[in-house]
């Protein structure tokens, strides 16, 4: 006889991810169909996918898919759940997709507490379109538009979307997880199955921001990104639970 | 014919929308449509349906597209510059094959511009305003009453055809009161949405509502599969109002408010001996240029509250079987009869 020790969420599809080698994106989407297998919502289950390398999330998705334009998903997302109020609709947006291109949205969506849950894969770059700067990317980071270094003179400071949401009475839920390590895997599921909940339970609006890698327009392996990730994105994006607010969001 | 109401037209697109199962309406205030978003954030939460003022014009068209993808009828409703900002999210339907309905009360522009009738968004909704290769059903009322007519007729044809629609109107038409019948106007006919995002309930598999393909020859499959449903809207949907053609020795057209001018003009013209007809578009999208290839006058002549843009499509479809004059005034001026009367003298005395 032998026995299941791992099963892949039959949320997932059989394809194969193409995302790069040490990618986050290939870990958050197997966390999301995880939670979405263990709460039996498969069914009910619509995503919005973003304009960013997770633009091909439904080839590995497995229940029904809506592509949004550029930092969209969050309207998107309100006029399905307005319509369908008894489905569960989450957005997966990038950093350039939900806090640049699409910021007003991701405001907006959250200050009206939507019942909507968020997952933000916050990469500090565009990875789509060969590794520009983002909104996110940090002070001093070399990438193909900031060649010399995001200079915070001329091209501004990183935004912290958690913090900035928390100031709003709207969401429910807003915290910061990580892909670096077992124990950050570990909460970051957590802190996403707890954004699904609130929204099956009507909270209202949930966002898990999920600091991620990017090796390839990092230009770094694997490794090193992890690294990087641990050593320079979590000091300037404390992780931790922003916002969680147990009561009905009225 | 039921009992009539006086009613304002933007109101009366509001009351049509509902009574054609229209439950959802996303909007953000702007100037003369407004009317249309207050009737409806009234009416809604006494039947159950749903309006949500945006953040923005291009939220709000997203928000119908989230609507629209899970098979609901959406509808949104701005004047020229805020259709400016939509024109990505219609691109995005239209990419879609997304149902939904678009009202566009048109002022004067470019930019701000004013806030007084117009029709100087032909081309926009005519020619796409957003990118890519798309087509947009455009109707054209001239009154309240088929301000309503069409109201029901646009989410028809949109789940018919899953092509977006755009009513186009103008000022005058959204802010005067006429008196209107609701009895009669076309019974919603739904139609089946086996694509919508509806979540699978474990029973079907996975729908995906997409528009990128990074294929070339897919995409260019995709656009051409469209095309061939846009061929037969073009065959099937051509309207328009007609009458004087027969011996019209000038055929004038115009559409929307315009034509109401124009039919005083067509009278005036006639007590004084002068053959003038009249061909009125009603479809935009398709134009309906059949009609146009059927008549014989010495020249056509068209009027709008523009710099003359409907005159191309005239152009085109006569396929130049007579001179196309044009006479319009823009900015939010409404042409006068007898502006139309003068310009009709002036060309039959050039082309005799
Ligand atoms: C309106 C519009 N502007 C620009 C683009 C090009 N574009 C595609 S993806 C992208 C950025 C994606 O970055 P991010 O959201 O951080 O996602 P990632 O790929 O890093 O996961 C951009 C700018 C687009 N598709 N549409
Ligand atoms: S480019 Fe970056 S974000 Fe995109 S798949 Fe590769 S590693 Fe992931
Ligand atoms: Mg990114």
């Amino acid at each position: 006889m032998s026995k299941t020790i791992y099963a892949k969420p039959k949320s997932l599809t059989d394809t194969t991810f193409r995302y790069c080698p040490g990618c986050s994106h290939g870990i958050v989407h197997k966390l999301v169909c995880e939670v979405i297998d263990e709460l039996d919502i498969q069914g009910k289950t619509i995503a919005v996918e973003p304009v960013g390398c997770a633009v091909t999330a439904h080839n590995y998705f497995n229940f029904d898919v809506v592509q949004a334009a550029h930092g969209r998903a969050p309207a998107v997302a309100t006029g399905i759940k307005r319509s369908l109020p008894d489905r569960i609709v989450f957005t997966y947006q990038g950093d350039g997709d939900l806090a640049s291109i699409g910021t007003a949205e991701t405001v907006h969506s959250a200050t009206r507490g939507e019942n909507i849950t968020v997952i933000f894969i916050n990469n500090t770059i565009y990875g789509m379109t060969g590794g520009q700067m983002a909104p996110t990317s940090l002070p001093g980071q070399v990438t193909q538009t900031s060649p010399y270094g995001r200079d915070t003179h001329t091209q501004g400071y990183p935004v912290r979307i958690c913090e900035m949401l928390a100031t709003l009475d709207g969401p429910s839920y807003i915290a910061r997880v990580s892909t670096d390590t077992v124990p950050h895997i570990k909460e970051a599921k957590k802190a996403i199955k707890k954004a699904f909940e609130n929204q099956i339970n009507g909270k209202g609006f949930s966002i898990v921001e999920i600091l991620s890698t990017c090796p390839t327009n990092w230009g770094m392996s694997p490794i090193e990104a992890m690294k990087r990730l641990q050593d320079e994105m979590i000091p300037y994006y404390p992780l931790g639970v922003y916002k969680d607010v147990e009561e009905v969001n009225e | 014919m039921g009992e009539k109401v006086l009613m304002k037209g933007n109101e009366a697109i509001g009351e049509a929308a509902i009574r054609s199962g229209c439950r959802h309406f996303f909007g953000y205030p702007i100037t003369p449509q407004t009317e249309l978003s207050a009737y409806m954030v009234k009416k809604m939460p006494k039947i159950g349906g749903v309006f949500l003022q945006a953040e923005s014009e291009v939220a709000a068209i997203n928000m119908v597209y989230g609507a629209a993808a899970a098979g609901v009828r959406a509808m949104t409703s701005s004047s020229s510059p805020g259709i400016s900002l939509k024109s990505e999210g219609i691109s995005y339907l239209a990419a879609g094959d997304l149902p939904c309905v678009i009202v566009n009360i048109v002022r004067g522009g470019p930019g701000l511009g004013g806030i007084q009738p117009a029709q100087s968004d032909y081309f926009q909704a005519t020619r796409g305003g957003g990118h890519g290769d798309y087509h947009l059903i455009v109707l054209a009322p001239n009154s309240v009453q088929e301000l309503v007519y069409l109201t029901a007729d646009a989410f028809n044809l949109s789940d018919e055809y899953r092509i977006p629609v755009m009513l186009l109107g103008d000022g005058t038409l959204g802010q005067m009161m006429e008196p209107v019948d609701f009895d009669s106007i076309p019974e919603p006919v739904y139609a089946e949405k086996p694509w919508a995002a509806t979540g699978t309930e474990n029973k079907r598999d996975k729908n995906v509502i997409e528009t990128l393909f990074l294929e070339a020859t897919e995409l260019e499959e995709r656009v051409l599969e469209r095309e061939k449903k846009y061929d037969v809207v073009k065959e099937k949907l051509q309207r328009y109002e007609a009458h004087n053609t027969d011996d019209a020795d000038i055929i004038i057209s115009s559409y929307g408010i315009t034509s109401r001018v124009v039919e005083t003009a067509v009278k005036i013209l006639r007590d004084e001996g002068i053959k003038a007809g009249v061909i009125r578009p009603i479809t935009l999208w398709p134009f309906p240029e059949k009609i146009y290839k059927q008549v014989k006058p010495k020249a056509f002549l068209s009027v709008e509250m523009s710099t003359g843009q409907m005159v191309e499509d005239i152009r085109l479809a006569c396929e130049c079987s007579a001179p196309v004059y044009f006479c319009g005034r823009t900015g939010g001026v409404i042409p006068t009869p007898d502006e139309v009367v003068q310009k009709v003298k002036d060309i039959l005395k050039e082309v005799k």
